[in-house]
């Protein structure tokens, strides 16, 4: 994993006291809060309805031992002794007091860690997949570049004041596991004719008010070339995109605004005159980063490990197995993926105890690293197939071997009306509600791989227009109604869901998604996945069954 | 307002002169755009000290043909938050090549003093009352990942020189 030098460290460091110096004349009355606004937001501070909710950001999603245990620091110490990890590799501290801010960044500082630009409007969290360094599919590790990317973006002074957010996704694999598609920019490893890597460089996704896809501006960019590149797509969009309304000023307004065509003239006018030496990555430098990124030492191993095979057997842990241990590249290892999402639990939460929990078994079975997905898991990359059953009962004595990697109770979903002030709707109760009726285990695995994703407003943080089903959080006359969308695909076959009618009241949703999953289950053919069936039979089936009666 | 130099209050020798304004040959004048675009060549071809003032949506590439007849150009933030100006500060500095005095004008706040030297701001009018904390403030952040025109030297390089 990448280890900050000197510089790195000096950076964060000096950052902390800056920002206390920002807090004082805060407090003092010095600074108004519109002035202060910004300054906190730079460093992850929102003032939320109840409190100051701190985000601190996961960059690329790998952390250490070491990391894991100061997090659970800060939620005992500073918190209500839990986290909250998000959908874009951030986790988030939702009762902080004003006055210990700067005592908790400086606690993140001393393991190599900050909450820089993990809000306003500025490039935020770069992140990758989650699977970077292990997955068989990948090209090249992504976090390599996500790294040159944070660095790059950290304080960057032209595009600290942009006309709103910006989120950089990176793989290095053909599978996607990051959404890239609905990023602002999302950067993907592939090669050229030749056999060189290099990168594609799609922009202008988004979900939001107003969801769209990406579109791929330059098919092939030289390693090189990528902070020119990216320099060049960000004074475009600095320049040009919309300050004057909130709702358009995301880069995908634009590039829908001037056309793909045009936008692309534009960077690619501007990257040629910013190529030159000062932005260029020479190989040295992209070396010294990959050293970083170097795979683990890993034991010699056969490919499959007997006891493992015999500890199948029981049929519990059989069962977390299936859905939960997913293929290493590395002969005799496997990757565990490490599910929030117990039933009637808040998705994505975790407890300080947890926390440190999982600290002690990344270090003695994960080679001292746990990963966090968009899919608010935690992943432990590096176990051996051999210390699976052992890693499975400490999991479960600590909570952490709910079953459901993948399957219907693994539901992301966005804070909502419970801690953000900007929701309309509830939407951890909702995730709670459907957990509970699809409690039964073999009833999940017959539904088989689905993905339901709940925002609590228009914002998407949930990420419901690539839900496969997407619950969206909407409010009619003061109540909360639920908007269901189908067909929605965050992968590298992205697509953007379907609304299937009329709104249902709270009460209404969870007959709504059983009676959607009966259409499916009456529908798919043989080993269909959800959103095989629903591309191949279309939103009408589903509309009948919801509203046919009506 | 006051104007800060080199983390000092200096007199400002510049004139803002508003489009209904008479010019007179003696001042030190601060045009804007418009009244550029509509000047006769007596304006263009005079060797008087000329200063232009640009606001958030009005490009440099506008004035980049004319840019030897300006010994400061000034750059507006309406609001701290619009950052425009920070990329047409590093246009004129990087891509076009100007040296004359680079000056923030509107909310200019300390807190992105730094920021604005980075990209090639050398002076800053700031109101009255601020002045004095404004001159006073020194960057508080030492290492740059960002080579930008302004002689800071990046980490890369200093990495390098290191190794
Ligand atoms: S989607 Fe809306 S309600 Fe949910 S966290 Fe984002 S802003 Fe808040």
């Amino acid at each position: 994993m990448y280890r900050y030098d000197a510089f790195d460290q000096t950076l964060v460091d000096e950052r902390v006291e800056q920002f206390r110096d920002q807090v004082a004349r805060r407090l003092s009355g010095a600074l108004s809060e519109d002035q202060f606004r910004p300054l906190r937001l730079l460093n992850g501070l929102y003032l939320q309805l109840h409190a100051y909710m701190l985000r601190v950001a996961i960059p690329y999603g790998t952390l250490s031992s070491r990391q894991l245990r100061t997090l659970a620091h800060i939620a005992r110490t500073f918190d209500r002794g839990y986290g909250h990890f998000t959908t874009r590799q951030n986790i988030q501290f939702n009762w902080v007091r004003l006055d210990q801010a700067a005592d908790i960044l400086a606690a993140l500082a001393s393991v190599e860690m900050h909450a820089i630009q993990t809000s306003g409007n500025t490039i935020r969290n770069v992140t990758a997949d989650h699977l970077a360094g292990v997955a068989a599919d990948e090209i090249e590790d992504p976090r390599i570049y996500a790294e040159i990317i944070r660095q790059w973006s950290t304080l960057h002074p032209e595009f600290s004041f942009l006309p709103r957010k910006f989120k950089i996704a990176v793989t290095g694999a053909a599978r996607d596991r990051t959404a890239l598609k609905v990023h602002d920019i999302g950067i993907q490893v592939v090669r050229d004719a030749a056999g060189e890597a290099g990168f594609s460089v799609l922009v202008g996704g988004g979900q939001g008010r107003t969801p769209m896809i990406g579109h791929v501006i330059r098919p092939f960019l030289p390693k090189a070339d990528l902070l020119a590149y990216l320099e060049a797509i960000l004074r475009v969009y600095n320049e040009f995109g919309r300050r004057d309304n909130l709702y358009k000023a995301r880069i995908k307004i634009l590039v829908q605004t001037l056309g793909p065509a045009a936008f692309t003239a534009m960077v690619e006018e501007q990257w040629q005159a910013l190529r030159g030496p000062a932005l260029a990555l020479p190989d040295e430098e992209l070396a010294r980063i990959a050293a970083h990124f170097a795979p683990p030492t890993y034991a010699r191993l056969p490919a499959a490990s007997a006891a493992l095979a015999a500890a199948r057997a029981e049929p519990v842990f059989e069962r977390w197995c299936r859905h939960n241990l997913l293929p290493h590249k590395q002969p005799g290892y496997a990757i565990a993926t490490i599910s929030l999402k117990p039933e009637g639990g808040v998705p994505g939460d975790a407890t300080a105890a947890q926390l440190e929990a999982l600290a002690d078994l990344a270090e003695r079975w994960s080679l001292d690293e746990v990963r966090v997905s968009h899919e608010q898991n935690l992943v432990l990359p590096h176990v051996r197939q051999d210390d699976v059953p052992a890693l499975w009962r400490e999991l479960r004595a600590h909570g952490l071997a709910t079953p459901n990697a993948g399957l219907i109770t693994d539901i992301i979903a966005c804070p909502g009306l419970d801690y953000c002030n900007l929701a309309n709707a509830r939407s951890i109760p909702i995730a709670q509600q459907i957990q509970r009726r699809f409690a039964n285990r073999e009833r999940q695995e017959e539904i088989g791989a689905i993905k339901i994703k709940i925002s609590g407003c228009i914002n998407a943080c949930g990420h419901h227009h690539v839900g496969h089903i997407g619950i969206l959080g909407v409010d009619k006359k003061g109540a909360e109604f639920y908007q269901i969308t189908l067909g929605g695909d965050g992968s590298e076959r992205a697509a953007l869901g379907e609304i299937t009618g009329r709104a249902f009241a709270a009460a209404e949703v969870v007959d709504a998604i059983d009676t959607i999953i009966d259409t499916y289950l009456g529908a798919r053919r043989h080993g269909e996945a959800f959103i095989d069936t629903y591309r191949r039979v279309g939103m009408v089936p589903f509309k009948e069954a919801l509203y046919g009666a009506h | 307002m006051a104007l800060i130099r080199e983390g000092a209050i200096v007199p400002d020798t510049w004139q803002n002169i508003a489009d209904d304004q008479e010019l007179d040959c003696t001042q030190r004048a601060i045009i804007t755009l418009a009244r550029w675009q509509s000047a006769g060549d007596d304006l263009r071809t005079t060797n008087r000290a000329l200063g232009i003032r640009l606001r958030g949506d009005q490009h440099p590439a506008a004035i980049v043909a004319d840019l030897g007849r300006f010994d400061l150009v000034a750059l507006e933030f309406a609001k701290f938050t619009d950052g425009r100006a920070f990329s047409h500060a590093r246009t004129l500095r990087e891509r076009y090549g100007f040296t004359g005095e680079l000056r923030a004008v509107g909310e200019v706040l300390r807190d992105q003093l730094l920021f604005m030297l980075r990209c090639g701001f050398d002076s800053f009018e700031v109101a009255d009352s601020s002045a004095a904390t404004f001159a006073a403030t020194t960057p508080k952040i030492s290492v740059f990942y960002q080579a930008t025109g302004d002689g800071r030297v990046p980490v890369r390089a200093l990495r390098n020189t290191r190794a």
